[in-house]
């Protein structure tokens, strides 16, 4: 049965949806079979396309709506917020202290 | 943003020697050092940090392309460089590829900003596969530099 399901979520991340967020997304969109796309306030991005969620350049506080369609569409959808909520893990961030220290939180 | 805007030409390579992940994100740092856009001194610090940031997952980011990145606070403005392996490098990416084009980024480490825009700027520049294919067929930097120019003056990105 086709569903079609959306949720507004905001971009917690204080690097914004970098890189690695936007890989976890892809890749987590890719585990279903329905449609999924993130909407801006300027565009619609396919969310299963790494290249096309970076193009969002979504810094932390952004608002994206997720637009979910397709017959596992409700799971698929809890579980891509389930990331949006999470912060996408994002206390593992590596970074660097200003003595050029690599520092792992 | 624009390519111009952090690329910096003369550490763009058209043929790297490495055929390793690590071997390619060295020849990229190196090429930044030899620039001068980054103190030799800080090499190691960087590219262990360019490391560390791929064992979180990979910036393989699927169509043969990779943007190996690091924050530090060695520089004060975004950095970067491009490189083409012929041959291909296995990278981890998303659709299993192996990866053709680097984009190496150093960014300061309090501006997300700058970073998040010039990712932008370079997935939205390789969604063109024309683009994509001439940068792989680049026979030396300068071709490079001329096709990164090229897609600035389209002015499609801000």
């Amino acid at each position: 049965m086709q569903q079609a399901v959306s949720r507004d979520v905001v971009v917690g991340l204080k690097q914004g949806l970098h890189a690695r967020p936007a890989d976890m997304l892809a890749r987590e969109a890719r585990k279903w079979q329905s449609r999924i796309e993130l909407v801006s306030k300027s565009q619609r991005v396919d969310g299963k396309s790494i290249l096309e969620v970076l193009t969002l350049a979504a810094e932390e506080g952004t608002r994206l709506v997720v637009e979910v369609a397709g017959p596992d569409a409700t799971e698929a959808l809890a579980a891509i917020v389930r990331l949006f909520d999470s912060s996408f893990h994002e206390n593992d961030e590596t970074a660097v202290d200003a003595a050029g220290r690599i520092t792992t939180p | 943003m624009k390519f111009s805007d952090f690329v910096a030409s003369g550490a763009i390579r058209s043929h790297v020697d490495s055929s390793t992940k690590e071997g390619v994100i060295r020849e990229m740092a190196t090429a930044l050092v030899e620039a001068g856009r980054i103190p030799a001194s800080d090499l190691e610090s960087i590219v262990k940090a360019i490391l560390k940031r791929e064992d979180l997952g990979t910036t393989g980011i699927g169509r043969g392309v990779a943007v190996p990145h690091t924050k530090h606070p060695s520089v004060d403005k975004l950095v970067g460089t491009v490189a083409v392996s012929q041959e291909g490098i296995d990278f981890d990416s998303l659709d299993g590829d192996p990866v053709h084009l680097f984009f190496l980024l150093v960014s300061p480490p309090d501006q997300p900003g700058q970073h998040l825009r010039a990712l932008e700027n370079i997935s939205r520049q390789l969604r063109d596969d024309a683009f994509c294919r001439e940068l792989k067929a680049a026979k030396a930097p300068a071709d490079i530099q001329h096709l990164l120019e090229a897609a600035d003056n389209h002015g499609m990105v801000s």
